[in-house]
């Protein structure tokens, strides 16, 4: 017994932390896939950018942490726009397989640049100073770093759950994913939120990727590499739901990472086949509204 | 129009048409001309047969999917471990490497044809990287990191022995690639290819006149998993070896991006497209290999734009349908 | 003998909202029986838990004596039961004769010879008066004619229960009149439930008439003991006959 409980300890650890930033990340994703019915593969792309955005200000402009990552929200989240407002928009009313091939096509194009400007290494993650090292929780000892990011992810979990389910943008949000004809019946501008709920989604996404670039190296195959996780995470939380995701991203981020420790021989093997037949169960997901 | 005149119309629909024989003219003049290449040529047919494979399941099942290579996959190691470590004879181990493909595809097709859109679609890419994970774990028999070792081949029909001009090769290539066209060909243009049509334009109506949709996706996509196998198989015995690759998101990107330039649901979509990928690639791999992925990816959002059809639907356009 | 198609206390219940209550229908062998009510009366949704495409929340649906409640629509469809739809549901882009060829197909089998498929489908175009436009693309149609590919299709089937769902609607004037005439040369053993709002196309058809109101019946009969009945009347009127 004393030998299991550090060991489950790191696990949960790990493993929550992992759990974190792929919620972050596939968050945006669930909430324009349920508002837009799109299927946007590029979202991983977003979160990549945002991770060589925040870690290349870090490493090399020496920027502060939090204001590093405001800016990869920002730079992200406005790219996103006008890519909406220009290319995803023609494509809303389009079949599954024109969204599913442009963007792939914008994945592609995104990881070819990065590799150009960056090369083809991950980036190497410095944590600030004061973050580095261990933190001591009696029993056992865990990278500061991570528990950072643990803490930071529930404070913007807590605000992204406070905003949707408090404000109005989120009331008129959750209507639209409901029933958007009744939505727009009722004088919702659907067009201004589609834009606005991308450009989040896609800026928390990037928020995700500098969080999370300790967990989820970021190297220009980033976007094609997580992308089975992200939709996972989605597809297994429930389309248009934000509480789904939250759930799949645990299940998904603590077994991956209980796995991996476990039974390496086999590595994420069961987990995938858990993932799939979940999905044969429930179908929607498991919070599902489509 | 009289009776007669109307049903012989009605069955001259799918007769073949000269212009069909062009891709086997180009094929074997492309032993000829091109006789000191002849290993890259068996590579653009293998390509073929795995995006005629893949036109099979997308364009006239209607799957949209981002892991066919599991299939291909599964028959380039199958064919390649029954090499290994039971036969070097090859036709069989390209049946073995059908037969086990086929099944892969029967079982990964109850599983995602009970679902649709994204969750189908995420499904199709977990599937094919659970396989990848199983395969790169299991390297006592598929080798790993390090691939597939060590195949040897025996002469096809104790004749034909496979020798370092690819000039064997590439004739089995062509020759597998022409059964699997004429069996697919047969396929389309009967019943149960018109039901295929039959779904796709109008799923209500076809329960209601009693076809068993599922079933009918379901052996459809497994027969697509089987000849993508046959080409898995065919790469692992003209090239005797099989890397971690086959099994990759690349491997099942670039043959949706294959058969989207070329055309959906067309047949010969399948051929162009993969030629001229295959080509394009050899060439420009030459000056910047990397940068190739975003040209690719720019070709893909803009056909996407302004060119859905793929090339043969420019073509069509330009001829005035 | 067999009823061509009972239901026994069938039932839909959507949350509190009752489509279908306690439904017991019978339809004969050769009959020409029409399902009449006033809009949101619950005659589709009964269609569809007949088809197949609504599973009912209780009670027993019975095919030729065979019971399907359980059944999928391509099963019930195999077994005999065909259907039109209220708005056309064909292959729009495919020409007449391969509109009813996939319907032949699925009859007579996949491994039937392509020839005997056409053959047999061009009959059943002929019959129904659209050997002229067997190779016309059914988008291009006129809508009346449309009307006929659509009975057309479910005819190829060579069901024994055939549910017509209001296969007037939407046709202009000039062109009912082939309806109709399709209608009246079915086969006599064909047990035919027809649901229509055209008063005039129901009483010519009709031999024996159902009347659904809110998802039950309210009352059956012969058209003329129909016709006189002082609560059809009042449901589709809303008013009392005085005197």
């Amino acid at each position: 017994m004393q030998t299991i409980l550090p060991a489950l300890v790191s696990i949960l650890f790990h493993g929550l932390a992992f759990a974190m930033v792929l919620y972050i990340v596939s968050v945006g994703l669930s909430l324009t896939m349920g508002l837009m019915g799109f299927v946007n593969l590029a979202h991983g792309a977003f979160a990549m950018v945002g991770g060589y955005v925040a870690v290349t200000l870090m490493n090399v402009y020496h920027v502060p942490f939090g204001l590093a990552l405001l800016a990869a929200f920002i730079v992200v989240a406005l790219v996103s726009a006008v890519l909406e407002r220009t290319l995803y928009t023609r494509l809303y009313g389009a079949g599954e397989l024109e969204q599913v091939l442009f963007t792939i096509g914008l994945v592609f194009m995104a990881g070819a640049v990065m590799r150009e400007l960056f090369g083809p290494v991950p980036l190497p993650v410095t944590p600030p100073a004061m973050l580095s090292g261990q933190l001591d929780l009696g029993f056992r000892t865990v990278p500061m770093y991570r528990a950072f990011i643990i803490g930071v992810s529930f404070v913007l979990i807590a605000l992204l759950w406070l905003g949707i389910e408090r404000t109005r943008f989120g009331a008129r949000l959750r209507a639209a994913v409901d029933n958007r004809r009744m939505a727009e019946a009722i004088g919702i501008d659907t067009s201004l939120l589609f834009t606005v709920t991308f450009a989040l989604g896609s800026g928390l996404a990037a928020l995700g990727g500098g969080l999370g670039a300790d967990i989820l190296a970021i190297y220009p195959g980033y976007a094609i590499e997580y992308l089975v996780y992200f939709l996972m995470v989605v597809a297994v939380g429930g389309l248009g739901s934000i509480r789904g995701p939250f759930v799949a991203a645990l299940l998904l981020g603590i077994g991956d990472t209980a796995c991996k420790y476990l039974v390496p021989e086999f590595g994420a093997f069961f987990l995938y086949a858990a993932m799939i037949a979940l999905l044969m169960w429930r179908p929607a997901g498991l919070f599902g509204r489509i | 129009m009289t009776d007669a005149i109307a049903i012989a119309t009605a069955l001259r629909q799918h007769r073949p048409r000269w212009i069909e024989a062009i891709p086997w003219i180009l094929g074997i003049g492309g032993y000829f001309v091109f006789s000191d290449q002849l290993a890259f040529g068996s590579q653009i047919l293998i390509a073929i047969l795995f995006a005629l494979s893949l036109d099979l399941v997308l364009g006239f099942a209607g799957i949209v999917t981002l892991g066919h290579a599991a299939f291909y996959g599964t028959g380039a190691y199958a064919a390649g471990i029954y090499a290994i470590h039971v036969s070097h004879e090859p036709l069989s181990g390209l049946l073995v490497a059908a037969v086990a493909a086929a099944a892969v595809g029967a079982i990964s097709g109850l599983v995602i044809l009970r679902t649709h859109g994204l969750t189908q679609l995420m499904l199709t890419l977990a599937i094919a990287t659970l396989l990848a994970e199983a395969a790169n774990k299991a390297s006592f028999l598929t080798g790993g990191n390090d691939g597939l070792q060590g195949i040897e081949i025996d002469p096809i029909a104790g004749l034909f022995h496979f020798d370092m001009f690819g000039r064997t090769g590439y004739l089995y290539c062509l020759i597998v690639l022409f059964i699997a066209w004429l069996f697919t060909r047969v396929l389309l243009a009967s019943p149960f290819g018109q039901s295929l049509v039959g779904i796709r334009e109008n799923v209500t109506r076809m329960h209601a006149i009693g076809a068993p949709v599922g079933a009918r996706l379901l052996i459809t996509y497994a027969i697509g998993a089987a000849i993508a196998g046959v080409a898995g198989g065919l790469l692992a015995q003209t090239t005797q070896f099989v890397g971690q690759s086959v099994l990759s998101f690349e491997r099942s990107g670039e043959v949706v991006i294959m058969l989207v330039f070329g055309g959906i649901g067309r047949i010969y979509g399948a051929f162009i497209g993969a030629a001229i990928y295959m080509i394009a690639q050899d060439q420009l791999a030459k000056s910047d290999p990397e940068f190739w992925n975003f040209w690719i990816g720019l070709i893909l959002v803009l056909s996407v734009l302004f060119a859905r059809g793929g090339i043969l639907g420019i073509i069509d356009r330009l001829r005035g349908r | 003998m067999t009823l061509a198609l009972e239901t026994i206390g069938l039932s839909k219940q959507f949350g509190a909202l009752g489509v279908a209550n306690d439904i017991h229908f019978r339809l004969e062998p050769g009959a020409r029986h029409a399902l009449i009510g006033p809009n949101g009366a619950g005659k589709t949704t009964f269609v569809n838990l007949l088809t197949g495409r609504l599973a009912p929340s209780a009670g027993r649906i019975l095919l030729n004596g065979e019971d399907v409640t359980r059944a999928s629509q391509a099963a019930r469809a195999r077994r005999g039961l065909a259907r039109t739809f209220q708005i056309n549901n064909l292959f729009p882009a495919l020409s007449v004769l391969e509109n009813v060829r996939l319907a032949v197909a699925e009859h007579r089998g996949l491994t039937t010879a392509r020839r005997a498929l056409i053959e047999e489908a061009y009959a059943t175009v002929t019959r129904l008066g659209l050997s002229d436009d067997a190779l016309t693309p059914v988008r291009a149609l006129p809508y009346g004619k449309q009307r006929l590919v659509e009975i057309a299709i479910a005819l190829a089937c060579e069901p024994t229960v055939l549910l017509l769902d209001e296969p007037a609607a939407g046709v202009p004037g000039g062109e009912s009149g082939l309806i109709l005439d399709v209608i009246e040369r079915l086969p006599a053993e064909m047990a035919v439930l027809m649901i229509e709002h055209d008063m005039e196309l129901v009483f010519r058809f009709a031999r024996h008439i159902t009347v659904l109101v809110r998802g039950s019946i309210l009352v059956e009969g012969t058209p003329e003991a129909i016709a006189a009945d002082p609560r059809v009347r009042e449901v589709y009127l809303g008013t009392r006959t005085h005197g």
